[in-house]
């Protein structure tokens, strides 16, 4: 009862903010809606019973993801007007990718609906025995470690190649050196002029 | 005797609703609880800032000035609501709402004794570092809108500081759950018992396991030590006040706000200073447990003996609380290029070292005893 309840309570949040994303015209609204979506698809994987996805779904794409999002969208001065000029000559394109990933669903949906009678969920098949957390480190670390660690290879690989392609070593850049300033002493820093009065340094 | 059967309900509900019913009692006790004790910590926080630089702080309102933070409370409630004319008006209200909701929502699995805790999550301490890695929200949203260069600049600086901080914050997380072989926050504080040198952030004095409680020991303070200075920078206190820099920024993101919207910031930023405090004690303090063995030892009924748990856990978060209103009375401001350095460069790679010392310690040299995780 309580559960039934708080699915549509998420459910209907997550569809209505999924749509206010694409349709509300301020871009720092449309981000702060997609962040509610992520907060109630959270929302949905607790009620699946899978509450290590739900946390990891808060903290990367929420806590880090959306926050650059955020970030960016407020710091760009972007006139939505003429970036919605396009919208006609570019709808059956978006319209047949939509399609294409809906139908991938459904497929996906219908796929595991048929094959057990059930939707699949990790939850319900180790219900008891172990945690959610070491039942995704079992299959991450111990069933396919290899697999796992030449994605996140391929990641780093990836991420280097960024860190590369934009790095600029600019020259003439004051950067603090502390071990320099630490370093420093008495001598370097103090010099002890002997001036006379009406002289001055000259 | 079996308190299921001979419990007469007073009104018949559903089960599960009744279960609801409990669980919002337990939630506005606790919300009470930290309420009232955000006052007085207030209090203390300022106290103990006066008593540094040898001054009385207040102590005009009630006895000691005890009553102070009510009276700031009032004066605060009573003020007008002014909302800038170029203000984005639903998100510069709802960022102050949300920094306040979160900073409660937090507390809901924080363990206060042995089976004094709101809800027992398997995934407690991931939970907690969700919950304050949404705080950053209610920061860079009040920033944006207040539609003024001051306050942006204040949500900018502190999104950045949060998420680099909090990258370092989840490896020395990482270190304790390590040790302990569970994310439930029960577990880990279960997993400290026995004593001062059960405790994770001292467990160099753990002698029996000598030599590799040097090893552990060393680690495990300096994660401790890394630990509580995230914090400071997660929770945007001074040395690492950035945001809200008042040489520089004026008060950076809430320059705009006034009246109860300011409260509700304030209020869930010293919130999330006593949930810092908490989880200090959870992960490295022992959490309820006395510096000489657990309180389950003292032999009271359990009753009593989750009263002496609470009493514990709440004492040292004071304590804990203390050693903030010190830095903040103590330690300079840091520069924001400093801050950035301290984080990325020195905080990110050596907690990287300690998960894979820590890392070393549990899968080789700990005893079998402590090496719960599964199929390991």
């Amino acid at each position: 009862m309580l559960a039934s309840i708080a699915f549509y309570v998420l459910s209907v949040i997550a569809v209505l903010s999924a749509l206010a994303v694409i349709t509300v015209r301020n871009p720092v609204h449309s981000v702060l809606f997609l962040i509610l979506t992520f907060c109630t698809s959270a929302g949905l994987f607790v009620l699946l019973g899978a509450e290590f996805l739900a946390m990891l779904l808060v903290v990367v794409y929420v806590g880090a993801v959306a926050v650059l999002f955020l970030f960016v969208v407020m710091m760009l001065d972007v006139d939505f007007a003429e970036l919605k000029q396009g919208f006609l000559s570019y709808m059956p394109i978006g319209a047949i990718i939509a399609l294409a990933l809906f139908s991938e669903l459904a497929l996906v949906a219908s796929a595991s609906m048929s094959a057990q009678g059930a939707p699949i969920s990790i939850a319900t098949e180790q219900a008891s025995e172990i945690t959610n957390a070491e039942a995704i480190g079992q299959v991450l670390y111990t069933d396919y470690l290899l697999v796992f660690q030449m994605a996140g290879l391929v990641l780093f690989v990836a991420m280097i190649g960024a860190i590369v392609l934009t790095l600029r070593h600019r020259p003439g850049v004051k950067k603090q050196d502390i071990a320099a300033q630490v370093g420093r002493k008495r001598s370097e820093g103090v010099e002890l002029k002997d001036i006379r009065p009406g002289q001055g340094l000259g | 005797m079996n308190p299921a059967t001979d419990y007469v309900p007073l009104i018949s509900l559903p089960i599960e609703w009744e279960w609801a019913l409990m669980k919002t009692g337990q939630i506005l006790a606790i919300c009470i609880l930290l309420l009232i004790s955000l006052a007085f910590l207030l209090l203390f926080d300022r106290k103990v800032w006066a008593a540094v630089q040898l001054r009385k702080g207040p102590n005009v309102v009630g006895p000691f000035g005890l009553l102070q933070s009510f009276a700031d409370f009032f004066k605060f409630v009573f003020k007008e609501i002014v909302i800038p004319a170029g203000a984005n008006k639903t998100v510069f209200i709802l960022a102050p709402l949300l920094s306040f909701v979160l900073a409660f929502v937090g507390w809901a699995v924080v363990p206060w004794g042995p089976d004094v805790v709101i809800a027992d999550l398997n995934v407690g301490i991931l939970y907690l570092f969700a919950i304050s890695s949404l705080g950053v929200y209610g920061i860079i949203m009040g920033g944006w809108a207040s539609n003024s260069k001051y306050p942006f600049l204040g949500g900018l600086r502190s999104a950045a500081q949060m998420v680099s901080y909090e990258v370092s914050i989840g490896f020395i997380l990482i270190t304790v759950l390590l040790l302990v072989g569970s994310l439930n926050l029960t577990t880990i504080v279960d997993h400290q018992a026995g004593g001062i040198w059960m405790w994770h952030g001292f467990r160099i004095f753990n002698f029996a396991e000598f030599p590799n409680n040097i090893l552990v020991g060393v680690v495990m303070i300096a994660m401790l030590g890394m630990f509580f200075i995230s914090a400071l920078a997660e929770t945007n206190r001074p040395p690492f006040d950035l945001p809200e820099a008042e040489s520089e920024l004026v008060a950076g993101y809430q320059v705009e706000y006034s009246s109860t919207p300011y409260l509700l910031f304030m209020i869930g930023e010293y919130l999330n200073i006593v949930m810092m405090c908490a989880m200090t004690t959870i992960l490295f303090l022992g959490g309820w447990h006395l510096p000489w063995g657990s309180v389950e030892g003292l032999g009271l009924n359990p009753f009593f003996t989750g009263l002496v748990a609470m009493l514990v856990f709440y004492v040292k978060i004071w304590a804990m609380f203390f050693m903030f209103a010190m830095v903040k009375a103590i330690v300079p401001r840091y520069r924001y290029d400093q801050l950035m350095r301290l984080g990325w460069k020195i905080f990110l790679p050596t907690s990287l070292v300690a998960v894979i010392v820590i890392g070393y310690y549990v899968a080789f040299l700990a005893p079998a005893a402590t090496h719960t995780v599964a199929g390991g």
